[in-house]
């Protein structure tokens, strides 16, 4: 398959005011879009497809071990924007992607940047727990063992049972490693995919609505563990709910119709956010 | 690429364990992609061979070789009491005319061995176009004319340059006398290349020159007619039952099962049903149209109903409570409504089911189409051969002469199958609807 | 001929009685301006006339027609004098009746023309008219009961529509249950030949015999001429040829449809797809052909020059080509399993870090194994089943051999030789077809379901 990206060449460095005038819809998104310690900036990001576009001039940061949410009405672009991020756009068919996205300073839309090692770095869980119709060691194996992370079965074993018990599975499922991920509960199904990224040592972890298809209880678990995996990595989570949203992250983004309308800290925004659409969709006029 | 993520003093990160490993992985990547790329293009390339090998060895059989002779139509022997009686003229010696204009050409050759050779270069049956000719013009009694007479099929195969002059004299079909001989008709400008006529208007024969397709062709057009007949009600029918009507009990699961099935039956086995139930149960004359037919139907009905019921399945439920809404019956609801939308599709699965059954050969030995038939056929229980059995056959005979006939028949087949294609994707293309 | 005048005149008397029928109801109802009163449309009243007026006669027709050749040839076996049949088998009996038939048609007679014959044949002939007369009267009789039936019938109450959807519903139901009745059919016609081959040749050694030769019985007191019928050889050389045809078609349409879904562009898979498709639309006889007098002589020079000596009908020729015939069959079923894939487990690969051969080889293509064992299951089924590749490209020897390059001979071919030309009936040669053909339609069988159980369940799984 063919992909269209677009890359926009730019210099990497600090955040210039040409960054920031950089789209034509330049909306000035209201709050603090930069952090102090920026583990991924994104400036200006504008995403297409075909002729219609998704992302309007989206200038956002990541920071190190924090957890940012990003919330807003479904069609928002908030699912897309998150899948700039380590390049899962790169499989539609007619997506473009412009602006500049960066990780670490490396810019991630270069020409010459392969999506492979980057995926490695960006870890992703999608809205459906996805377990390869494989055994559990197996699903969570498959990543260690295509990028060569361990040298003996010995070691793969460890790295199976340290991602396995930083998913909080482990107790769960450690005398039956060799049955098939597809058989768990869903809540633990989506757990086995958390697993499955953290194997490869991400340093971002995407997640795109990852408790939309759980029961209560597995969703209260799963959060835990976001809040748990923020020592390490920093996390980008998609929420349809704005209540998770406060329960897991630092830093929450109102997105709306493919805008960035408002950063902030969480706290912030859901008790006094500075938008009148924020407000809005916050006090459930819409959304 | 990356060269500023791993600046640090930390123990192996993972990451540059992976950009260790990438060139290893794409270099694998790149193997697989190509033995994709590999599989493609041999899959390409057996349909290019294929085609470039029928037509290579088939194009030439378009023409057919004729030697001019001057035949003089004596009236002595024609019509030797002038009557014009058409009966007389018929079964005058016309061989014996064109092989004394012929020798009149080679006035030297006198032995018996050579004159019979000499004699050969002419087909069996050039006698019957002579007739033909005057029987059509009586007028041409008694006058000397310069006619294209049909060749031998060995002298067809020599001027199109099939047979081999450099092999050893005995162990090619011609020797170097003969070839001696064409060469100087060549030279008088008396050998020439024509359309070949015969291979559309004429049966099978056993001479490569006379053989034509035309027999076979009427064969399978009166049998692939009664097909339609059958298969296409029938199909329609009970896809129609099967979507829209029946309940769902054991007795609809079992036909379900059964039409799944019979789509991959090996066709050899029903030509063994047709040999012993129709033919040896039910008495239908053997070699038919008629018997091939309902071989042919029983053959095809998978398709029609699979491809009916996609059709009916894609037509929404929406038109169907529309219908029902305004008081129409169930079947009016379908004859009114659902069928004339669902048609399309209908009748492509059954052209294409027409194709398959077209394209046939297996089950059709078992039922007696394999006989030698000159004739061709006038009706649906006339004896017949079908196009594919009369390739199958003429691809059995020896002659070199019949390798280019069996590839032209091929050709008329494909194009026959590719015109019934191209009507099935039209067809398609021109009623699809997105709903 | 007088077969299709009959049928033609019933049509021309359905369209009579749909117009009877439609202005009785009219005037029944009390002319055009009352047709409110008509339970239905006045055309169903037509229809529910022609129907009447046009089934039960054809129906009558068809039986008739289907039996009247047994009933006439039961009758005149009976009448034969005794002493002409005595102390002949069956089949002989069969060949007199046969030679009856063709003299009472006009056709060429193998035996001499003895006065009973001529006797015989002369009352088969006024049987024959005799029934045909019959026939056209019964079903004139009951074209026109029918649509006096229908006319006394007719009446503004009647309700037309329901009875004429009524019985349009039980045709429907015939023609679905034809499916059934083919497979009867095909079973019954291959098991009652089959016990009848088995009731001469064991099975033990039909099945585990490693020597087939069945002699062609110009006399039934000819030395050998009950033949060997073991059917090893035919089984090996099937299975030779079928695996060669899937080493070619498995590898190659696997991995081009592979490439094709996977890595191709749109422009490349709007033309290669098709084109591949063009092999699935080749009708057989042109694979024989080709693999006959192209490759066949092809892999005997190629084998010459490499010193090898290559048959002239070698099992790979026919094998070679019934892979390239089978290879747009195995591409397209796996194209569709691997489309049934979902998306979410491509994503869910390449979220990891998977480059695409990768995600393919360790993820797509064990999620779409069941699918993909089915379908080449199916062209197992196929390759064993196909006739006219290894029909004119085999050969006939039935050799027991492991040598791709030797001639082979198959179950299907040896059914194509014993069943054509000329052939008594129920010698042991040709039964032994039926026989064959049990076996194949067996085992096809077998494969076909379990194949077709693997694939829906594979694709329930991901539905």
């Amino acid at each position: 398959m063919n992909t269209m990206v677009e890359v926009m060449d730019k210099a990497s460095g600090a955040i210039s005011s040409a960054d920031l005038a950089n789209s034509e819809h330049s909306r000035v998104t209201v709050g603090e879009v930069t952090v102090a310690d920026p583990r991924m900036t994104c400036r200006g990001v504008d995403v297409w497809y075909g002729s219609k576009q998704a992302i309007k001039g989206v200038t956002l940061d990541i920071g190190k071990n924090e957890v940012l949410s990003m919330i807003g009405p479904s069609g928002c672009g908030k699912s897309t924007f998150l899948r700039c991020l380590n390049r899962m756009n790169d499989t539609i068919d007619g997506c473009r992607v412009t602006g500049a996205i960066r990780l670490d300073g490396m810019d991630i839309y270069d020409k010459g940047l392969d999506p492979v090692p980057l995926r490695a770095q960006v870890g992703m869980v999608f809205q459906k727990p996805n377990p390869f119709p494989k055994s559990i060691y197996e699903n969570v194996a498959y990543g260690p063992r295509i990028h060569g992370l361990t040298n003996n079965k010995a070691e793969l074993d460890e790295l199976v049972e340290t991602s396995l018990r930083k998913a909080g599975l482990w107790n769960e499922v450690k005398d039956r490693l060799d049955q098939p991920g597809t058989g768990l509960s869903g809540g633990q199904q989506q757990r086995l995919c958390i697993a499955r990224t953290i194997a490869v040592s991400p340093e971002v972890i995407l997640m795109d609505e990852p408790c939309s298809a759980l029961d209560p209880i597995a969703t209260a678990i799963v959060e835990e563990l976001i809040d748990e995996l923020r020592a390490n990595y920093s996390i980008a989570i998609v929420t349809h709910s704005m209540q998770q949203a406060a329960r897991v992250s630092q830093r929450t983004a109102y997105f709306h119709l493919g805008d960035l309308i408002e950063v902030g800290e969480t706290n912030e925004i859901f008790t006094n956010p500075q938008h009148r659409l924020t407000e809005d969709y916050i006090t459930g006029r819409f959304g | 690429m990356n060269s500023q993520a791993s600046t640090g003093a930390q123990p192996r990160r993972a990451i540059d364990v992976v950009n260790a490993s990438l060139k290893r992985r794409y270099a694998k990547e790149r193997r697989f992609r190509l033995l994709g790329a590999t599989a493609v293009a041999l899959g390409l390339a057996f349909v290019v061979l294929l085609f470039a090998d029928i037509i290579g060895k088939g194009y030439t059989a378009f023409q057919q070789t004729y030697i001019q002779i001057p035949v003089t139509l004596s009236a002595a022997e024609i019509d030797p009491k002038g009557t014009q009686d058409p009966d007389a003229i018929a079964h005058a010696n016309y061989m014996a005319l064109i092989r004394e204009g012929l020798r009149g050409l080679f006035p030297e050759v006198t032995q018996r061995s050579d004159k019979r050779r000499l004699n050969a270069l002419i087909s069996v049956g050039a006698p019957q176009f002579v007739r033909d000719r005057v029987l059509a013009d009586p007028a041409l009694i008694g006058t000397t004319q310069a006619l294209w007479i049909l060749a031998d099929d060995d002298i067809d195969m020599l001027v199109k340059g099939n047979i081999d002059r450099a092999a050893p004299e005995d162990s090619r079909r011609v020797n170097d006398q003969v070839i001696g001989w064409v060469d100087r008709l060549a030279e008088q400008g008396r050998v020439q290349k024509r359309f070949n006529t015969i291979f559309f208007t004429h049966g099978t024969s056993r001479e490569p020159e006379l053989a034509g397709i035309a027999g076979a062709l009427m064969g399978s057009f009166y049998t692939l007619l009664l097909t339609l007949i059958l298969s296409f009600p029938i199909g329609v029918g009970a896809a129609l039952y099967l979507e829209e009507f029946a309940p769902k009990n054991r007795w609809t699961d079992l036909i379900e099962v059964n039409i799944n099935n019979l789509a991959a039956v090996p066709s050899i086995v029903f030509g063994l049903l047709g040999l012993a139930v129709f033919i040896g149960f039910f008495g239908v004359p053997r070699s038919t149209p008629l018997v091939a037919a309902m071989v042919l139907t029983l053959m095809t009905l998978p398709t029609v109903i699979i491809s009916s019921r996609a059709a009916l399945k894609s037509v929404p439920p929406s038109i169907r409570e529309a219908a029902l809404g305004v008081g129409a019956s169930p079947l009016q609801t379908q004859f009114h409504h659902v069928l004339p939308l669902a048609m399309p599709g209908m009748l492509t699965g059954t052209i294409l089911g027409m194709a398959q059954a077209l394209g046939e050969t297996a089950p059709l030995l078992m039922i007696g189409m394999i006989a030698f038939i000159v004739d061709v056929p006038g009706g649906f229980t006339d004896s017949a051969t079908v196009l594919p059995v009369q390739i199958f056959l003429w691809a059995d005979s020896p002659e070199r002469g019949f390798v280019e006939r069996t590839s032209a028949a091929i050709m008329v087949l494909l194009a026959f199958l590719f015109l019934m294609n191209l009507a099935a994707v039209l067809l398609r293309r021109r009623f699809e609807r997105r709903w | 001929m007088q077969a299709w005048t009959l049928i033609l005149l019933l049509l021309v008397t359905m369209a009579a009685a749909y117009h009877l029928g439609r202005k009785r109801a009219i005037t029944s109802a009390g002319g055009v301006s009352q047709i409110k009163s008509l339970h239905s449309l006045p055309a169903y009243y037509g229809f529910y006339a022609a129907l009447w007026a046009g089934i039960p006669a054809l129906l009558l027709m068809g039986l008739w027609i289907g039996f009247q050749d047994q009933i006439i040839t039961s009758l005149v076996a009976a009448s034969l004098p005794p002493e002409m049949t005595a102390g002949l088998s069956e089949g002989r009996v069969g060949l007199m009746i046969n030679d009856i038939k063709n003299l009472a048609t006009g056709n060429i007679v193998s035996a001499g023309v003895t006065p009973e014959i001529q006797a015989a044949a002369d009352q088969y002939s006024r049987l024959r008219s005799l029934f045909t007369w019959t026939m056209w009267l019964a079903v004139g009789a009951l074209a026109v009961g029918g649509l006096s039936y229908a006319w006394l019938k007719t009446e503004p109450q009647m309700r037309a529509r329901n009875r004429v959807e009524g019985s349009i519903k039980v045709i429907m139901i015939v023609f679905s249950s034809i499916a059934i009745l083919t497979t009867l059919g095909i079973i019954l016609s291959v098991v009652f030949e089959s016990i009848r081959f088995f009731d001469r040749i064991s099975p033990l050694d039909f099945f585990f015999g490693t020597s087939w030769s069945p002699q062609i019985a110009l006399r039934a007191d000819q030395v050998g001429a009950s033949g060997e019928f073991g059917a090893i050889p035919l089984f090996t050389g099937t299975l030779m040829v079928s695996l060669i045809a899937m080493l070619v078609a498995v590898p190659i349409g696997l991995l081009s449809a592979i490439y094709l879904s996977e890595y191709a562009s749109r422009g490349l898979r709007s033309i290669a797809k098709p084109v591949i498709e063009v092999l699935a639309g080749i009708p057989t006889v042109v694979y024989g052909f080709f693999a006959a007098l192209t490759v066949a002589p092809f892999i005997r020079e190629l084998g010459a020059t490499l010193g090898l000596e290559v048959a002239s009908e070698s099992a790979l020729a026919a094998g070679l080509v019934m892979g390239v015939m089978i290879i747009p069959f195995v591409s397209s079923l796996s194209d569709d399993v691997i489309n049934a894939v979902p998306q979410s487990l491509r994503d869910g690969s390449y979220a990891l870090g998977a480059t695409r051969s990768e995600t393919i080889r360790r993820v797509i293509v064990p999620a779409a194994l069941p699918g993909i064992v089915g379908g080449i299951l199916l062209a197992v089924s196929r390759a064993i089943g196909e006739t006219m590749i290894v029909v004119m490209a085999a050969g006939l020897a039935a050799n027991l051999t492991a040598n791709p390059l030797d001639s082979v001979t198959t179950v299907t071919v040896q059914i194509v030789t014993l069943l054509t030309g000329d052939q008594e009936f129920d010698s042991a040669k040709t039964l032994a077809a039926f026989a064959l053909g049990l076996t194949l339609f067996l085992v096809t069988l077998t494969l076909n379901v379990i194949a077709l159980t693997i694939v829906r369940k594979y694709r329930e799984q991901y539905e």
